[in-house]
């Protein structure tokens, strides 16, 4: 055996036994109910704040971060070694889920951007699961042409004065702090007058009203600055270069965006397998419907080459999976693989997956279809399936840019 | 749209204007808030009575306006548009087909002046699995000398919690062992009748009923054994293609929102409708539309007319107006970003409605398996 490997086997060995000692039996198999579910917004108690505290205490929420930062500090294969130990135990990590935005956009941003200073004052927080942070890039007339944001910051002595209007900001009622982008030059090119403003939610410049979905839940809002507060020194990269702290942030949301997660985290098991359970099979075991069965074979590739294409490009990039224009490819190709399970699904459950609430159907199937219409939301948001493929024509292909000048 | 007649013009206009003026969007989403339990409001449905919508397929002997099948789409298209929930579809459409296919002289003289004018909500009870298979009946029917007796569940009966009576779709049981199906005609106050409403995402009327050893006298079987199957076939028919009027209209109302977005919203100093990647998928979603359009008349036409080929182009309605649905609802949502997400704007009754009206009645691969067997292949 090399080093290395009997180092992870050490390491494999630390790891189970810590989680033996540590991990709550209660929480075993819950996935992310007890910590609020999709949303993540209820108060997280008992054994769940335990377990989050005890994780946050090894860095183990944010394994690969820097451990003086209050990360983990560990390498790939370690970190690998850690979420497959969490697996066999029925653990999950929900660090990432009560940090909102901060653990997958946030926070490699601030690392990549920030000063030493801001990255003492705000990585631990977000390592902890105590910080949650959201977003506010999105106006009501800057969506996709976000360089048309209009909310402003001035310089105001020691801090910045923000006044305008956000739109869409997930968990803006729930979070601690929040990333804008906003207008600091109104004179030069709109992509030219742009910052990265680091701001925190509970003072009495920002409001927020929550806006339903058609899932039924509320897990956006329309955010208000007036007259907001940010700090001078929460200013993330230099003044006026927010345009690219933004894109890189959102090329690190399309990374965390590759992985074609299922709408819905109830519907288990092989999608062939819950299809069989409702269309029925034939004599020789294929599912009767071979229309329905011939379009889930199609899925079933797709979601396949889906992942292959994953594994290519995170190999061929030694291991670190890249943040770049192929993320655009990614995004497109794990909304279409996740939406179409979704519609699949949807399918074949028949009049079972028309439910809104009530006994007539069952938890999974209510739970679906809430997921189905969520999930709806993916290729609009973080660049929507129009712009992410702009973004290929122009970056990767070389094709002339038309639409998304200034 | 084929000419239509002065009548079929006037017809199509009323509906238009007072769909407009009476029956907005605002409407449907105020009974959604409301929770309420019958899943329509008696006014509306008040409303339509007093327009003779309720008999407009109705022969005239009966206290109809017998009117078509194409005349009674031009309505249907108009109140898919909207939204417009009531049991129009489910009563004075197919409950009033399976009394035109079926039952006595004496039971038609009974029940279809009711219906015509709203008196009586008929509705069919079919569906007892999670998808269409009107070939697998498991509900049955008794029959004893002294009449029937019916027992079994029918699921995901629309506008059941609101029907007066219900058309059984069960096994007919001579004692000899199970023949063909049969219909049969319960009112929902008859002992051993039990319903409970259903709550789909569209927040209509749907209701599981439970036939638990139902006493019947032997008027009750509309159809027998013989002429079950063929009269289910017909009342399925007529059902489905009328489906099919209103699935086009919620698509065509879907793909107007969606235009005028295109037209309105400005993003990099444009409409978005100009960046031909919109552009060509308006163009795409305008033709898919107008094909679904040819069907869907022709479907109501063929019905009209008895025509050889109804049952195909029926099968052929459904499956395109399926399948443009279910991507124009999509597509709704797609194009208005953000704003077609929240439940504020409308986008989402279209887009959950569209999803059980393409699974009502059998959706798009039921349909293209349907026509392949017409089509013996
Ligand atoms: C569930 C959800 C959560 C969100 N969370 C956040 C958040 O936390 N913070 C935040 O700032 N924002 C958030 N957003 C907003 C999201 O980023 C925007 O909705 C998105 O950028 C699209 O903007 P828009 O809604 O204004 O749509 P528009 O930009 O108006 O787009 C409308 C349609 O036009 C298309 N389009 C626009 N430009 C072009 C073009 N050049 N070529 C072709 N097609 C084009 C779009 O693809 C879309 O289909 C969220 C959105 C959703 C739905």
């Amino acid at each position: 055996m090399t080093e290395q490997a009997i180092n992870l086997d050490t390491f494999r060995a630390e790891v189970a036994g810590w989680l033996q000692e540590n991990f709550p039996e209660n929480l075993k198999g819950q996935g992310i109910a007890p910590f609020g579910g999709v949303e993540g917004d209820r108060v997280v108690e008992g054994d769940a704040a335990l377990w989050r505290d005890r994780l946050a205490s090894r860095g183990w929420g944010t394994p690969t971060w820097p451990a003086d930062l209050g990360g983990g500090g560990l390498n790939h294969e370690e970190a690998k070694v850690l979420s497959e130990e969490m697996h066999h135990v029925g653990a999950i990590n929900p660090i990432p889920l009560l940090a909102g935005m901060g653990v997958t956009m946030v926070g490699p941003t601030i690392m990549e951007y920030g000063t030493e200073d801001q990255k003492k004052r705000h990585i631990p927080g977000i390592c902890s699961g105590k910080v949650r942070w959201c977003l506010g890039y999105s106006e009501p007339n800057a969506g996709s042409d976000l360089a048309s944001l209009a909310t402003k910051a001035e310089e105001n002595g020691d801090h910045w004065l923000i006044n305008g209007q956000k739109v869409w900001t997930s968990g803006a009622d729930i979070s601690q702090w929040c990333g804008a982008l906003v207008r600091t030059d109104s004179g030069v090119k709109k992509r030219d007058g742009i910052s990265f403003l680091m701001l925190k939610m509970d003072q009495p410049g920002v409001e927020t009203r929550p806006i339903k979905l058609i899932a039924g839940a509320s897990p956006f809002c329309e955010t208000f600055f007036n007259d907001a507060r940010a700090e001078k020194d929460d200013l993330l990269g230099a003044l006026n270069d927010g345009w690219s702290v933004g894109k890189r942030l959102l090329q690190y949301e399309r990374a965390s965006q590759t992985g074609a997660r299922p709408t819905s985290n109830k519907v288990s098991g092989s999608l062939q397998s819950l299809a069989k359970s409702y269309v029925g099979e034939t004599a020789t075991g294929e599912l009767a419907d071979a229309d329905l069965r011939v379009r889930i074979a199609d899925h079933l590739m797709h979601t396949r080459a889906h992942g292959l294409t994953i594994a290519r490009i995170t190999a061929e990039a030694k291991g670190n999976p890249e943040v770049s224009a192929a993320a655009s490819i990614l995004k497109n190709s794990a909304t279409r693989v996740s939406q179409e399970r979704a519609e699949l699904t949807l399918e074949f459950m028949g009049h079972q997956g028309l439910g809104w609430e009530g006994d007539d159907f069952s938890e999974d199937e209510i739970e679906h279809v809430r997921g189905w219409l969520g999930g709806k939301a993916i290729s609009i948001y973080g660049g929507s399936f129009e712009i992410q493929n702009n973004i290929i024509a122009k970056n990767i292909l070389g094709l002339p840019e038309t639409t998304q000048k200034g | 749209m084929a000419a239509l007649s002065e009548e079929q013009r006037m017809i199509k206009d009323q509906a238009s204007a007072w769909v407009r003026e009476q029956a907005p969007v605002s409407t449907f989403r105020a009974m959604r808030d409301q929770d309420v339990a019958q899943g329509f409001f008696s006014e509306t449905w008040q409303a339509m009575i007093e327009m003779g919508w309720t008999g407009l397929v109705v022969p005239e002997t009966y206290g109809g306006a017998g009117l078509g099948y194409q005349t009674l789409g031009l309505v249907l298209e108009q109140l898919g548009r909207n939204l417009v929930a009531s049991p129009l579809y489910a009563s004075s459409v197919v409950g009033a087909a399976a009394l035109m296919h079926s039952g006595s002289e004496d039971q038609k003289q009974a029940l279809l002046p009711k219906i015509a004018d709203g008196g009586r909500l008929v509705v069919l009870a079919l569906e007892e699995g999670p998808r269409h298979n009107p070939s697998q009946i498991m509900c049955r029917a008794e029959l004893t000398s002294s009449g029937v007796t019916l027992s079994g569940t029918k699921q995901f009966v629309m506008e059941g919690s609101a029907a007066t009576d219900f058309v059984v779709a069960a096994k007919v049981d001579h004692g000899a062992g199970e023949t063909g199906v049969g219909l049969f005609l319960v009112a929902c106050d008859t002992p051993g009748v039990r319903r409970h409403a259903v709550k789909t995402m569209d927040s209509r009327g749907y209701a599981s009923v439970t036939f638990n050893d139902v006493a019947l006298d032997l008027e009750a079987m509309l159809a027998g054994p013989d002429t079950g199957q063929a009269v289910l076939e017909a009342v399925l028919d007529v059902a489905t293609a009328a489906l099919a009027a209103e699935m086009l209209g919620t698509a065509a109302a879907a793909f107007d929102m969606t235009l005028d977005y295109l037209k309105t919203r400005k993003q990099f100093g444009q409409v978005i409708g100009g960046f031909q990647a919109l552009g060509h998928r308006a163009a795409g979603l305008y033709s898919e539309m107008e094909l679904t359009r040819s069907c869907v008349e022709a479907a109501l036409a063929a019905l009209d007319n008895d025509a050889q080929d109804a049952q195909e182009l029926v099968a052929l309605a459904k499956c395109k107006a399926s399948e443009f649905l279910h991507e124009m609802s999509s597509q709704l949502i797609q194009i208005h970003g953000g704003i077609g997400m929240t439940d504020e704007f409308d986008a989402g009754f279209y887009l959950k409605r569209a999803r059980v009206l393409e699974n009502a009645l059998g959706n798009a691969a039921y349909h293209r398996d349907r026509y392949a067997k017409l089509l013996n292949f």
